[in-house]
């Protein structure tokens, strides 16, 4: 169990909280069928430094961007929309 | 084996009497269940898992294997794998022997020990797989597992907490009360676990001085200077997970108290410090697993703790120096006792045993024991000349093969162990973040240690929060240096029965099977042997185990490795870990505001989504079925009245709100005008339909949006996601306010009729209302709104007001319905209803890969130019493939079969579809369906063949809507 720290309310437990996405720009509508399929569906899923975008769905209910390294679990850094990272 | 006249922290004037097999007996008040069993020379406690042969207490407290039984207490509770040494004893406990009949000292079943050759290691997996496994299963699962549980519910309540700490210290014996001393000093919040119901530890049965006094008052000083703390007693830390989140479990259970009788706390600690000792783990040798041969850690134990002295003719045997303590503490008892150890020169513990009269026989080891029901002799030999041994009658065997740190909670963290060679233990390797270790778990037997390095611990976890211990450590005489380990594995005779697994009768024999047929990695040597599993989790199993794999594929135990311990430390019932949420607390449901109403009328209640809503209202006499028809039917031919409040109320306000919704919509919402009301459908970005429902454009910046009931939260959720990430420059707000009004549907012929009598503001002239529109304005003197939406394909007045006032309108509104025959209707009755229309239903009529296409409803897309969720998904080609199944209706062929819903949709034996709805229809007469045919739409007037489970009838496909097709009956 996670202790993540929301930007907003400090740190809380993972439970309370959403994984909601790799961050990924929304391409486009004229884009091909491959990179529109590529958004969709296709997770880096990197093992070890990870930025993935959560929300404190059971909290503030905002979304975040959240860095932390998915083999030793350790959480680097949680940053607000649009904060400089 | 005897209750000694004194001794111990028992409690002689209090006498419990409990029975165990059906025979009655007797212990003391502080007894656990096992010491009392050992006081009345029970010897035979269990029957092994496997070979079913006779087992004794080996252990006295969580490592114990053998001494699992069925326990029932007096008020009524039932444990059908209680562990007998854990369990204090209570006063009409009634215990027996479990896997065995007809009871454990007669056990038809230990024939099976007999056919021990033929039950290698993998035996299921190699035998019964011929014709198949299902052949023997159920026989196979007759003999399996232990006890036997009782149908009956649960009688004990649980709890769960949840709490936060500066500093859990795991263990209250001298480190970690040392720990919880130096933190608290200064100014930490500690919480401080341990498993037995006394502090101390280790210092309950080995006595010492520290700080010039005996260790008990030391005990007792420092637990009264704990300002703050959080003493948990009987409290077991399970579980390590993540950033130092912790699961624990507390027995609270006494004779007094069953509320809550266990309760899982969650803890999340700043700091924690592993003060959490060091198990003893047997010798292996042959026939070590016979009732009478023991830890000899347990043994002093049970002599020190409840005055049971396990043995009268005693040989002890070890290879450290540990075990000296047990045979000098027996032979002061006035046992007989003789010590083998495997060590050549066993040092200065050996001159002190022998001062005690203990003979110490060096450089000899167990190379076999005797008895039936229980030890009557030991031969040991000289670890030179195995093949000689003298055999010395006993009738308790103390073994101690060397202390296994308690690493459990630093691997379950993920941290890494490493084997340490001349202490011939793993030992926890690099600490993870907060986490400190003091006592045994760091392979330090002196006492002088534990303490140093548990008021460091303490020191170090309170400077790491800014604070400072001025406290000194506490202090105890220096110890004689120990004699060094020498590891004895196991005995290298031909007898290979030489049992590793006590519990799960893994033997050497299966280790050097394992590794000959090359599970050679630790993991696959735990999962064929199943060695280590259930209740030991590499508590007293785990280093035999992995250094004899390493002796037999000729590799180092460090290279060999462990497996990975994994929660929970001992077996946590469900119950625990349910705590609350069980029963109506499992997954609540919401109530309708005029729920008592619903029930007054005689509703079915039942969930739909979160929500107890009425499925139908039965009245005498009546079936489910009969309810329905006759609601549905009323609904068409007068009015019902339908109680639709747990529909989704969001707003959406704020000056981009038009241009947001008209992104998240497939439907164009930006032209909507105030007052009207619009049927939509919400995508996923994959273009699959997510939801339907209608958008009320309250102002020009100002929305209503009614999704399912069920999908409320979802789309709200999806909303919020959306426009925080990726059009957070529109600038809007939403608010649920589901939960703050009362929403009733009047609907059919006459209800126009009905509203007529109502006392309002509100023009309800179809010119001022037409259907899908809106009006604000009071109703009967509260604000509240009137809509003309229909779910029913009949005319429709949907009322909303002020939820705390929804009961009295709905009262009302039967009054004022009475002269016209309104009929209340459920949730089953309006579905009946809508599928005669051919209105989807989301999750029912649609799945994870319904598109907009498939419903039929393409105009937005041919005519909506601006972006919005999915549609790009909508321009695949995929999306576009002309046999895509579509929403159509089917007419069985027999009017009076409903076909199930599931059944497939065949031509020439080849599913095209399924139906996804089904029903009888009471306006028509017959049976309709709904179903999603493969380019159905092009197909309307074709036959297919319905099958379901072998059943074949057959039915025409039509378009969905089988009821007034022109929709005139909204407008009659």
């Amino acid at each position: 169990m996670l202790l993540i720290p929301c930007p907003w309310c400090g740190p809380r437990d993972e439970p309370e909280f959403k994984f909601a996405a790799e961050p990924a720009l929304r391409p486009t509508s004229d884009v091909s069928d491959a990179v529109w399929a590529d958004y969709l569906y296709l997770r880096t899923n990197e093992k070890g430094f990870h930025r993935e975008v959560w929300s404190h769905a059971g909290g503030c209910g905002q979304f975040f961007l959240l860095e932390r390294d998915t083999l030793t679990h350790t959480i680097h850094r949680a940053l607000k929309p649009g904060e400089p990272s | 084996m005897k209750r000694l006249p004194g001794g111990g922290r028992i409690d002689r004037t209090r006498t419990l009497d409990f029975t165990w097999d059906g025979r009655k007996l007797s212990g003391f008040q502080g007894d656990t269940l096992a010491s009392a069993l050992l006081a009345n020379r029970i010897r035979i406690v269990g029957r092994s898992f496997k070979y079913h042969r006779p087992r004794g207490l080996y252990g006295a407290w969580t490592e114990e294997p053998n001494g699992i039984v069925d326990l029932a207490w007096p008020d009524g509770r039932h444990d059908p794998n209680a562990r007998s040494t854990l369990v204090p004893l209570e006063a009409g406990m009634a215990a027996s022997g479990v896997n065995a009949w007809p009871n454990i000292r007669h056990d038809a079943l230990g024939l099976i020990d007999l056919f021990h050759r033929f039950l290698p290691a993998g035996f299921y997996y190699k035998t019964f797989k011929s014709p198949s496994w299902e052949t023997f299963e159920s026989r196979i699962r007759q003999m399996a597992g232990l006890g036997t549980l009782r149908p009956d519910a649960d009688l004990l309540h649980y709890d769960t907490r949840h709490a936060e700490t500066d500093l859990l210290v795991v263990g209250a014996g001298p480190a970690g009360l040392a720990a919880a001393r130096a933190a608290t000093s200064a100014g930490l919040r500690v919480m401080l676990a341990d498993d037995r119901a006394a502090w101390g530890g280790s210092l309950l049965w080995q006595p010492h001085d520290i700080d010039s006094a005996p260790a008990t008052d030391w005990v007792a000083q420092t637990l009264a200077g704990l300002d703050g703390a959080t003493l948990l007693p009987r409290t077991t830390v399970f579980g390590a997970y993540d950033h130092n989140a912790f699961g624990l479990l507390e027995q609270r259970r006494t004779a007094a108290n069953s509320w809550a009788a266990e309760r899982v706390w969650m803890v999340r600690a700043k700091h924690v410090v592993l003060a959490t000792g060091a198990i003893e783990r047997p010798l292996v040798f042959p026939g070590n697993d016979r009732p009478g041969v023991m830890s000899a850690a347990a043994v002093l134990q049970y002599l020190r703790e409840y005055g049971v002295c396990a043995g009268h003719e005693v040989v002890v045997a070890t290879n450290n120096d540990t075990a000296y303590a047990t045979a000098v503490a027996l032979a002061e008892a006035g046992a007989i006792v003789s010590l083998a150890d495997a060590r050549p020169d066993p040092g200065p513990v050996a001159l002190t045993a022998q001062s005690h009269g203990v003979r110490v026989r060096p450089a000899t080891i167990p190379v076999a024991t005797g008895g039936h029901h229980g030890l009557r002799w030991v031969d040991l030999a000289p670890r030179s000349a195995l093949g000689t041994p003298e055999r010395v009658r006993a009738d308790l065997l103390a073994i101690s093969g060397g202390l296994s740190p308690a690493v459990h909670l630093h691997s379950q963290a993920g941290g890494k162990l490493r084997w340490d060679e001349p202490l011939a233990a793993f030992l926890p390797d690099a600490a993870r973040p907060g986490q400190f270790f003091a006592g045994a778990i760091t392979g330090t037997p002196s006492l002088a240690a534990a303490l140093a390095q548990g008021h460091a611990a303490g020191a170090a976890a309170a400077h790491a929060l800014g604070r400072t211990v001025t406290l000194a450590a506490p202090r105890t005489p220096d110890a004689v240096a120990p004699t060094p380990i020498t590891p004895l594995w196991f005995v290298d005779v031909p007898d290979r029965r030489q049992w590793i697994d006590l519990q799960n009768d893994v033997t050497l024999k299966d280790v050097a099977l394992a590794a000959q047929e090359n599970y050679a990695s630790v993991e696959h040597l735990k999962r064929y042997t199943t060695l280590g599993m259930a209740n030991d989790q590499g508590k007293t199993s785990n280093v035999n185990g992995l250094a004899a794999l390493a002796a037999f594929t000729g590799r180092a135990i460090a290279d060999v490795g462990t497996t990975t311990f994994r929660p929970p430390f001992i077996p946590v019932s469900l119950g625990a870990l349910a705590g609350l949420r069980h029963g109506k607390l499992f997954s609540p449901v919401r109530h309708l505001p005029s729920h008592a109403d619903h029930l007054a009328n005689g509703a079915v209640m039942r969930e739909y989504g979160g929500w107890l809503r009425p499925a139908c209202y039965q009245r005498i006499g009546e079936t489910v079925a009969d309810a329905i028809t006759r609601e549905a039917a009323a609904a068409r031919a007068s009015a019902g009245l339908f109680d639709g409040s747990s529909l989704g109320k969001i707003e959406v306000a704020g000056p981009d709100a038009a241009a947001f919704l008209n992104l998240m919509y497939y439907n164009e919402v930006a032209n909507l005008k105030p007052g009207r009301i619009r049927y939509c459908l919400l995508l996923r970005e994959t273009g699959v339909v997510y939801d339907d429902g209608v958008v009320a454009r309250l102002a020009p910046d100002r929305y209503l949006l009614s999704p399912s009931s069920s999908h409320t939260a979802g789309v709200l959720a999806m909303l919020r996601a959306w426009h925080q990430t990726d059009f957070p420059h529109l600038k809007l707000a939403f608010h649920d306010t589901t939960a703050a009004w009362a929403t009733y549907a009047v609907s059919g012929p006459r209800s126009r009729d009905i509203l007529a009598k109502l006392t309002t503001d509100i023009d309800l002239s179809d010119d001022a209302l037409p259907h899908m529109a809106f009006s604000e304005g009071r109703i009967e003197g509260l604000p509240g709104r009137i809509a003309r939406v229909s779910f029913t394909g009949e005319r429709s007045y949907e009322l909303t007001i002020p939820a705390a006032h929804g009961p009295a309108l709905w009262r009302h509104l039967l009054a004022l319905g009475a002269a016209d025959d309104v009929t209340l209707y459920g949730i089953e009755s309006l579905s009946v209803l809508r599928a005669e229309k051919g209105f989807i239903l989301i999750g029912t009529d649609t799945d994870g890969m319904t598109l907009p296409v498939d419903l039929g409803v393409t105009a937005p897309l041919r005519n909506k130019h601006l972006d919005f969720v999915g549609k790009r998904s909508l321009l695949t080609p995929d999306a576009l493939r002309p046999d895509r199944r579509h929403f159509v209706g089917l007419l069985p062929e027999d009017p009076s079969f409903v076909p199930a819903v599931g059944s497939h949709a065949r031509v020439d034996g080849r599913s095209h579809g399924w139906i996804t709805s089904s029903c009888h229809s009471p306006a028509l007469g017959r049976s309709i369906a709904l179903g999603m045919i493969e380019a159905g739409r092009a197909r309307l007037g074709e036959t297919v063949e319905i099958f379901h489970l072998g059943h074949i009838s057959r039915a025409t496909l039509t378009a969905p809507c089988h009821l007034d097709p022109q929709g005139a009956r909204l407008h009659g």
